[in-house]
C-alpha cells in the first residue's frame, strides 16, 4: 500500500467512527432520559457529523477522483466502511450508551490529540478541532457514568453490565494493521501502544471513580477497520442509505 | 417543585468579555456539575458565551414585588445624584 | 407555535379573594404595556390561563421532535442531515425555555410532563400526522413553522415577561427553520419529476392541516376576549390564518406548486385570498385523540419518560451521596 493510499483509507476510517456513531446518536432523539440530555446528545451528534464531514471531504480531496462528502459517506457497500465495532454497537439503554461513550471518546481523545502534530496539515487541522469537541464530550459521558456507578443500586448494576458487555469491543482500537502503521511511521501519525496504556490508565481512573469494576481482558472482537461488521451495521446503513439508494444521482 | 424532579438553577452567560454576566434562563440538573454542562448545551448552542455561571433557583435571595415602592422609590427624589441637576456654563469645559 | 388552545380560558379565583381594586390595578398596568414578572400579583386566571398556553406550546415543542426526527437516519446528504438535527434540536431548547417560563408561574415541570404524559394536556394538532416522504420535512420547515411564526411574532409582546423574554429567543432561533423547509422544497421542485410529484403530494397533505394550526375561528369562542385584554393575544385566530395564506399562496406558485384547494381566489378587492372552508371535524378528532399519530406519538414519548426514570433517580442518588459527603 502506498503511504498516499494508507493516508486516504486512514482518514476514511476516522469518517467512518464519526459518522456511525453519530449515526446512532441520532436513534436516540425524543428518548433522552430528560430534556437537558436531549440538548446535549444532540450537540454531539452535531459534532460527530460536522467530523465525518472535514474527514471525508480530505480524503475525497486527497483521493482526487472527485468523489465529494456524500459520495464518500452514502455510496459505498458495507465491507468498504471501516469503523470500528464498538461504535455500530446498538444503543441499548442510557447506560449503554453512556459506556460506550465512555470507551471510545477516551480512546477518541488520545488519538485526535496525537493526530495535531502528524505530518498530514488537513488531518492535523481536523483533529484540532475536533479534540476540543470531543474532550467535552467526555466529560459529559465520564460524569453520567460516574452517577451511574455511584448512583443507585439499580444503576450500579447496570452500569457494571455494560461495561462487560462492551468490554469485548476494546481491543480492535489498540490492534494496528498496515494503515495504522504506515501513517505512523511515514506521517508521524499516533502510536497505538503507547496509546493503550494512556487509555488504561483513563479509563481505570473513571471506572475507578464510578466504584465500578474494569473488566478482565478476554476474547476481544475485531473486523470493523478490516470491513467485517457486526450484524445490526447492515440496518444502521440501510437507513442511511435509503434515500441516496432509492434516488440514485438526485440532488437534495 | 415536586420531589423527585432535578432541582432547577438560573443560568447567566457573558457573551464575551469585557461584559458583565446576564440571565439567561434556566435548566434542571441533579448536581452542579451537570447544571454547567447543561446550561452549556442548551444557551450556548450558537456561540452565545465565554463564561457561565449556574446557581440554584432556590439560592437566590429577591427583593418582594409588595415592597417596591418602600425599596425603589426613595430614590427617585434624589435628583442631585445626577450630573444633570447642575447648571454649569456653556463655555466652562472638561466639566 | 401551537397555542391552539389558548381559548381555554383559566378558572377565576376560587376563593373570590381578588379585589376589583386589584384587577383594576392589574388591568391598567397591562394597558400602559407595562410586563407582569413572575412574583407580582395577577389574577388566578391570567395564570391559569398562561399555564395552560404555554405548556401546551412547550408540549408542541417536544412532541413536534417526532415527525422531524422520523427523517434524521435517512437525510438525504450529510449537510441536510445536520441541519435536520440542529432544528430538531432547537425544537428540544424551545420546549426547555417553555416550560422554564411556565414554571416561574408556580407549576413544576414534572407536573406539566405528567399532565402530558396522561393525555390532560393538548399539544398542536399538526404533530399528529405522519411525515411519509423527504418532502415532508420541506413542507413542515415551510408552512408548519410558517405558520408558526405568524402565531410566535406577536407572543414576543406578551404581557408577561418570561414568556415574551423566551419567545423573543425562540423566534430569533427559529429564523432558519422556515427557509430551510423552503429551500428544500425549492431543490425538490428544480429536481427530477419524481421529485417535484414528491414535494406537490408534501403540499397537499400538509396545506390543511397548517391552516388547522391556528385554531377555529375566534367567533366560537367566548374567551378570546378576555386573552387580547390582557394582551396574551394580539391578534384573532382568524387574522393570523389569512395573512398565512396570503404570503404562502405566492410562495407556493414560485414553486409551480398548486394549493390543494379548487376555491382558492385572490379577491382584488379585500386584497386577500379567498378559500373554502376547513374541515373542522377532522380538526376536533385529531385534537380529541383520533389523528393518524397520536397513539404513536405518546407511545414514544411515554416510553423515553419510563426508560429515563432510573437514571434520572440515579443522578439525584448520586447527588446525595456527594451531598453528604460534603457536609
Amino acid at each position: 500500500m502506498t503511504p498516499d493510499a494508507a493516508l486516504i483509507r486512514y482518514v476514511t476510517r476516522l469518517g467512518d467512527n464519526a459518522l456511525v456513531l453519530g449515526q446512532r446518536m441520532i436513534e436516540l432523539v425524543a428518548a433522552s432520559p430528560e430534556l437537558e440530555e436531549e440538548l446535549a446528545n444532540a450537540n454531539f451528534a452535531l459534532d460527530y457529523i460536522g467530523q465525518a464531514r472535514m474527514l471525508y471531504t480530505h480524503a475525497g480531496e486527497r483521493e482526487g477522483q472527485g468523489r465529494n462528502e456524500d459520495d464518500v459517506a452514502f455510496l459505498r457497500a458495507e465491507h468498504e466502511y471501516r469503523n470500528l465495532l464498538l461504535v455500530e454497537q446498538p444503543n441499548g439503554h442510557f447506560g449503554d450508551s453512556t459506556v460506550r461513550a465512555v470507551l471510545f471518546e477516551s480512546f477518541y481523545v488520545l488519538l485526535l490529540d496525537a493526530l495535531t502534530r502528524c505530518d498530514d496539515e488537513g488531518l492535523a487541522g481536523i483533529a484540532a478541532r475536533a479534540v476540543k469537541e470531543v474532550r467535552y464530550h467526555l466529560k459529559h459521558s465520564s460524569q453520567w457514568l460516574v452517577r451511574l456507578g455511584d448512583g443507585t443500586e439499580e444503576s450500579h448494576v447496570r452500569a457494571q453490565q455494560s461495561l462487560n458487555d462492551l468490554w469485548r469491543f476494546t481491543g480492535e482500537m489498540f490492534a494496528d494493521d498496515e494503515v495504522d502503521r504506515i501513517v505512523r511511521d511515514e506521517f508521524d501519525g499516533p502510536d497505538l501502544n503507547v496509546i493503550a496504556g494512556q487509555w488504561r490508565q483513563a479509563v481505570a481512573a473513571i471506572v475507578g471513580a464510578a466504584t465500578l469494576e474494569m473488566p478482565a481482558d478476554g476474547w476481544m472482537a475485531s473486523g470493523g477497520k478490516s470491513g467485517r461488521h457486526t450484524e445490526h451495521f447492515g440496518y444502521l446503513l440501510a437507513d442511511l442509505q435509503y434515500m441516496q439508494r432509492v434516488y440514485p444521482g438526485a440532488a437534495w | 417543585m415536586s420531589k423527585d424532579e432535578w432541582p432547577l438553577y438560573e443560568v447567566f452567560i457573558r457573551s464575551k468579555s469585557g461584559l458583565s454576566h446576564r440571565h439567561a434562563g434556566s435548566v434542571h440538573a441533579a448536581d452542579d456539575d451537570m447544571a454547567l454542562t447543561n446550561a452549556r448545551d442548551t444557551y450556548t448552542r450558537r456561540n452565545e458565551g465565554v463564561s457561565i455561571w449556574v446557581v440554584r433557583s432556590d439560592r437566590i435571595v429577591a427583593s418582594d414585588p409588595a415592597e417596591t415602592a418602600a425599596f425603589f422609590e426613595p430614590a427617585e427624589d434624589k435628583i442631585y445624584r445626577h450630573p444633570t441637576f447642575y447648571e454649569i456654563p456653556d463655555e466652562v469645559d472638561n466639566l | 407555535m401551537y397555542t391552539q388552545g389558548l381559548d381555554q380560558a383559566g378558572k377565576s379565583d376560587p376563593a373570590g379573594a381578588e379585589t376589583k381594586a386589584q384587577l383594576d390595578a392589574f388591568q391598567a398596568r397591562v394597558d400602559a404595556e407595562e410586563k407582569i414578572e413572575a412574583k407580582d400579583w395577577m389574577p388566578e386566571a391570567y395564570r391559569r390561563t398562561l399555564i395552560r398556553q404555554i405548556s401546551q406550546h412547550a408540549h408542541s415543542e417536544i412532541i413536534g421532535m417526532q415527525p422531524e426526527g422520523n427523517w434524521l437516519t435517512r437525510a438525504p446528504t450529510l449537510k441536510r442531515k445536520a441541519i435536520l438535527l440542529a432544528k430538531v434540536q432547537d425544537e428540544a431548547g424551545h420546549g426547555l425555555y417553555l416550560y422554564g417560563a411556565a414554571e416561574t408561574l408556580g407549576i413544576s415541570r414534572d407536573r406539566m410532563v405528567a399532565d402530558l404524559l396522561s393525555g390532560k394536556a393538548k399539544y398542536s394538532s399538526i404533530f399528529n400526522y405522519p411525515t411519509l416522504t423527504w418532502a415532508d420535512i420541506g413542507a413542515i420547515g415551510w408552512l408548519v413553522d410558517g405558520a408558526a411564526i405568524m402565531n410566535q411574532i406577536p407572543l414576543c409582546r406578551c404581557s408577561y415577561g418570561p414568556y415574551s423574554r423566551a419567545m423573543v429567543r425562540i423566534c430569533k432561533e427559529e429564523s432558519f427553520h422556515q427557509r430551510q423547509g423552503y429551500e428544500i422544497m425549492l431543490t425538490l421542485c428544480r429536481g427530477t419529476d419524481e421529485q417535484k410529484a414528491m414535494a406537490q403530494d408534501a403540499l397537499n397533505r400538509f396545506w390543511w392541516p397548517s391552516l388547522m394550526m391556528f385554531g377555529p375561528s375566534d367567533a366560537a369562542s367566548k374567551h378570546s376576549a378576555q386573552s387580547m385584554a390582557w394582551k396574551i393575544k394580539r391578534f384573532s385566530n382568524d387574522e393570523l390564518r389569512q395573512k398565512f395564506i396570503d404570503v404562502t399562496v405566492p410562495q407556493a406558485e414560485y414553486l409551480g406548486l398548486k394549493v390543494p384547494d379548487d376555491k382558492l381566489r385572490f379577491d382584488e378587492e379585500t386584497g386577500h385570498y379567498e378559500h373554502s372552508d376547513i374541515d373542522w371535524q377532522e380538526f376536533f378528532d385529531v385534537i380529541a385523540g383520533n389523528g393518524p399519530c397520536n397513539e404513536q406519538r405518546m407511545a414514544k414519548r411515554r416510553k423515553a419518560h419510563d426508560d429515563g426514570a432510573w437514571v434520572r433517580e440515579a443522578a439525584r442518588a448520586h447527588a446525595a451521596k456527594r451531598a453528604k459527603a460534603a457536609a
